[in-house]
């Protein structure tokens, strides 16, 4: 630890412990429970591909198949390749065609058949591990030939068209421009269906679907970028939502190198049931470590509802939580983009200093994780003159903080979707800032017992009061009580609460086998 | 308007000294930087009205695009006599101050129910309306403390809509209708409303709103709504429209 806020670390550890306590009964619950996405995340490592003509995945038609035979709570690997070796086929495409015409019946083997079907579905899903491992080392082998980017923060910038198409000339644009991250926002709504959907797409509502093949047209034109401009240029999409396991390991397959995805954004902002929430989660943190993915966590969301200085505290919280759920699941510090946000109202006296105890506590208190840094949107008024005035004091308090990934302002936010030029106004406000004063963190220490130290550990105190008020009921009570954000979500309500099961004394998982296996 | 405005009938816009008519622009042309691309920019702008313009700033902007930032004379008048602005009938309200209306006017809280109806799957519509998420920097109607919102959500049958308005005592019911094809949109709206019609007496019934993108607004008579919401609607309109309709004008009238 730095050191320039003087926390308490017995404070500091503290609040660990309680995360921890509050964090590890829904670990112990998503330890004891599967879903649909994470069986057909299990399915695409094993080589399921492609869908149906009416647009719906094999994967999908497979395994509501074998729950409807034998139920989801053994998983779905063991019946898979039993009834694979049955019918004397390799291709599990195949077999996923032959069950949604109904000419397979699934059925739990016993004995020997047992044993064949779970070695055949070790080898199969250990392939698509093992392609998710070249993935990651070409990656590496990239950013060594290309480099990283010259300066912290990364600089990183959206693009979302709705068409593939569309998207790739602007983020190469982008990535000329400065861009080092560059994300495809999703169509709204993607969240909430509960399938991948396939190929190329070039209509979406204010976003570009998220579809594997999209994946791999914007990677293969970064790779090109990246050639072009002289550094590894990076690409994010989300693994939120219903299908979050499917959309890690999609992520994984084509190398993607960062995912947005919190513990606890879809509860509260989306509906989702908590339950499959943190089973879906845990299965996509598990992937993103073994992917060597940056996680993207979405704190920033919780000040865009409540307010920025009143609610300061629970972004603290949530980021300890999402660290504990994170490390838990095998993440290393270094993939922890933890999210917070320059959201204060700019009316408030000391509004920049108060954002700058927070920015600040953010970075001492997780010294080791590139946090994610994200741009004023609430106050942003349509004024974009000041609007860009405001973008500036962000990137200065990002550069004083030494913040990792600094998502860039936007001063016609809540305008219009970003021009050409606004992108451009954008990019120089943030030169201008990091050029001029990229090192001032070197020389950014608040004065003892000053307005910034006090304020810091202020926030920190009202975190370690909320978490222990959570711990005195778990995290699910809280949630379902309305602690985080005003939304009350019970675990027995939400949408996707229908694709949960829980495990069989049988249940065999060989993908949770292979990555809890190799990272213990 | 003040009464030095009404005063005046004709204005230009106002730079440093009255009447000089000093406007700035900004705009991108699809054109590299050059000698004949600043000439492009004065150009469009002395088609704008703008003349003499005075291109101040041009930049490059990748391939192919110059930025440019021009100052000058606008030659239009503006008569405020002609200025004709169509009013919404309904006050455009905070969510604090949509809150506080229906605290302590209806004290209780104003229950919503929303769905796609038929076989529209589409719930971006109704989440972008109901889900805190909201859209264009807006919450949805679920951020409101003194709402209480059942979503739903997509292929709900009019039977189970009608249901689920008597068992939450829907105030108002939200249906969204993005799929067009055989005017599937106005069949089911037509099919709901008389289905609320005959559930439940005229006073009883919840206020019937729809929304969707093909919607044409002024057809609320045949449809049997109460009001048509069309592309580009924000849940704080939905939010003041409520509050107008439910407790505002219902207070005006009794």
């Amino acid at each position: 630890m730095t050191g320039k806020l003087d926390l308490d670390p017995v404070l500091v550890a503290r609040a660990r412990e309680l995360a921890r306590r509050a964090g590890q009964p829904v670990v112990d619950l998503a330890r004891s429970h599967t879903t649909v996405s994470v069986e057909r995340a299990v399915l695409r490592l094993a080589g399921v591909a492609g869908a149906d003509p009416d647009g719906i995945p094999w994967v999908n038609r497979l395994v509501d198949a074998v729950a409807a035979d034998v139920g989801l709570g053994h998983g779905v690997a063991v019946p898979v390749f039993d009834a694979l070796a049955r019918e004397g086929i390799t291709d599990v495409t195949l077999l996923a065609q032959k069950a949604a015409a109904g000419s397979v019946r699934f059925t739990l083997p016993t004995g020997r058949a047992a044993t064949a079907a779970r070695t055949a579905a070790r080898r199969a899903v250990g392939a698509g591990v093992r392609r998710i491992d070249r993935r990651r080392a070409e990656r590496d082998r990239l950013i060594k030939r290309h480099g990283d980017p010259k300066q912290r923060p990364w600089i990183y910038l959206i693009v979302a068209t709705g068409d593939i198409y569309e998207d790739i000339p602007q983020a190469q644009a982008a990535a000329r421009a400065g861009a080092d991250v560059i994300a495809v926002i999703r169509s709204t709504g993607q969240s909430l269906l509960d399938y991948v959907p396939e190929g190329a797409t070039r209509e979406g509502f204010a976003g570009t679907y998220a579809t594997q093949e999209n994946f791999r047209l914007m990677r293969a034109a970064l790779d090109e970028s990246s050639k072009e401009v002289g550094r590894y240029v990076r690409l994010t999409n989300y693994a939120s939502g219903l299908c979050m396991p499917e959309m890690a390991t999609l992520a994984g397959l084509e190398r993607l190198d960062m995912m947005l995805n919190d513990s606890m954004y879809g509860i509260l902002f989306r509906d989702i049931n908590p339950v499959r929430t943190f089973v879906d989660q845990r299965f996509s943190r598990q992937v993103h470590a073994r992917a060597g993915i940056i996680i993207n966590t979405g704190e920033d969301n919780y000040l865009t509802t409540a307010d920025a200085v009143d609610e300061a505290h629970t972004v603290t919280v949530s980021q300890l939580l999402n660290e504990f759920f994170a490390h838990e699941a095998g993440l290393a510090d270094w993939q922890l983009g933890l999210g917070h946000a320059f959201e204060i109202n700019p009316e408030v006296p000391e509004s920049f200093r108060l954002e700058l105890a927070h920015a600040l506590l953010a970075r001492e208190l997780f010294p080791d994780a590139p946090l994610k840094w994200m741009p004023p949107t609430k106050h942003m008024t349509g004024d974009v003159f000041r609007g860009n005035l405001l973008d500036g004091f962000f990137n200065l308090a990002g550069a004083l903080t030494g913040q990792g990934i600094l998502l860039v302002g936007m001063m016609t936010e809540a305008v219009v979707t970003p021009w050409l030029s606004d992108r451009d106004i954008a990019l120089q406000n943030v030169r201008y800032v990091l050029g001029a004063a990229g090192g001032l963190h070197e020389d950014f220490v608040p004065a003892p017992d000053g307005f910034i130290r006090r304020r810091a550990n202020q926030v920190l105190g009202e975190a370690l009061d909320l978490l222990g008020r959570i711990g005195e009921q778990t995290l699910l009570t809280a949630i379902a009580e309305g602690t985080f954000g005003i939304m009350k979500r019970p675990a027995d309500r939400g949408k996707g609460l229908a694709g949960v099961a829980a495990h069989e004394a049988d249940y065999c998982n060989p993908a949770t086998d292979i990555l809890e296996g190799d990272a213990a | 308007m003040s009464a030095t405005d009404a005063a005046k009938k004709i204005v230009r816009p106002y730079g440093d000294t009255t009447g000089d008519g000093m406007v700035q622009v900004s705009f991108t042309l699809p054109v590299s930087h050059d000698k004949r691309a600043e000439g492009a920019a004065v150009q469009l702008a002395n088609k704008m009205g703008i003349d003499p313009a005075m291109v101040v700033h041009a930049k490059p902007m990748g391939d192919g695009f110059t930025f440019f930032v021009v100052y000058g004379r606008v030659n239009h008048l503006v008569d405020l006599n002609a200025v004709q602005v169509v009013e919404r009938d309904f006050a455009l309200l905070s969510a604090k101050d949509v809150n506080t209306v229906i605290k302590q006017r209806l004290r209780r809280k104003l229950s919503v129910v929303g769905a796609c109806i038929g076989t529209d799957a589409h719930t971006v519509g109704i989440d972008a309306i109901l889900n805190v998420k909201g859209i264009a920097g807006e919450k949805g109607l679920e951020y409101y403390r003194e709402l209480k919102v059942t979503n739903m959500g997509a292929q709900v049958s009019v039977p189970e809509l009608v249901e689920t308005a008597r068992a939450e005592k829907a105030d108002a019911v939200l249906v969204s209708q993005v799929v067009t094809q055989r005017d599937a949109h106005l069949h089911n709206t037509r099919e709901m409303s008389a289905a609320f019609r005959e559930a439940m007496p005229a006073g009883r019934r919840p206020l019937l709103i729809v929304g969707g993108p093909r919607f044409d607004e002024t057809m609320t008579d045949e449809l049997g709504v109460d009001r048509i919401f069309g592309r580009g609607t924000t849940p704080g309109e939905v939010a003041s429209y409520l509050v107008h309709a439910l407790i505002t004008q219902r207070k005006a009238m009794a």
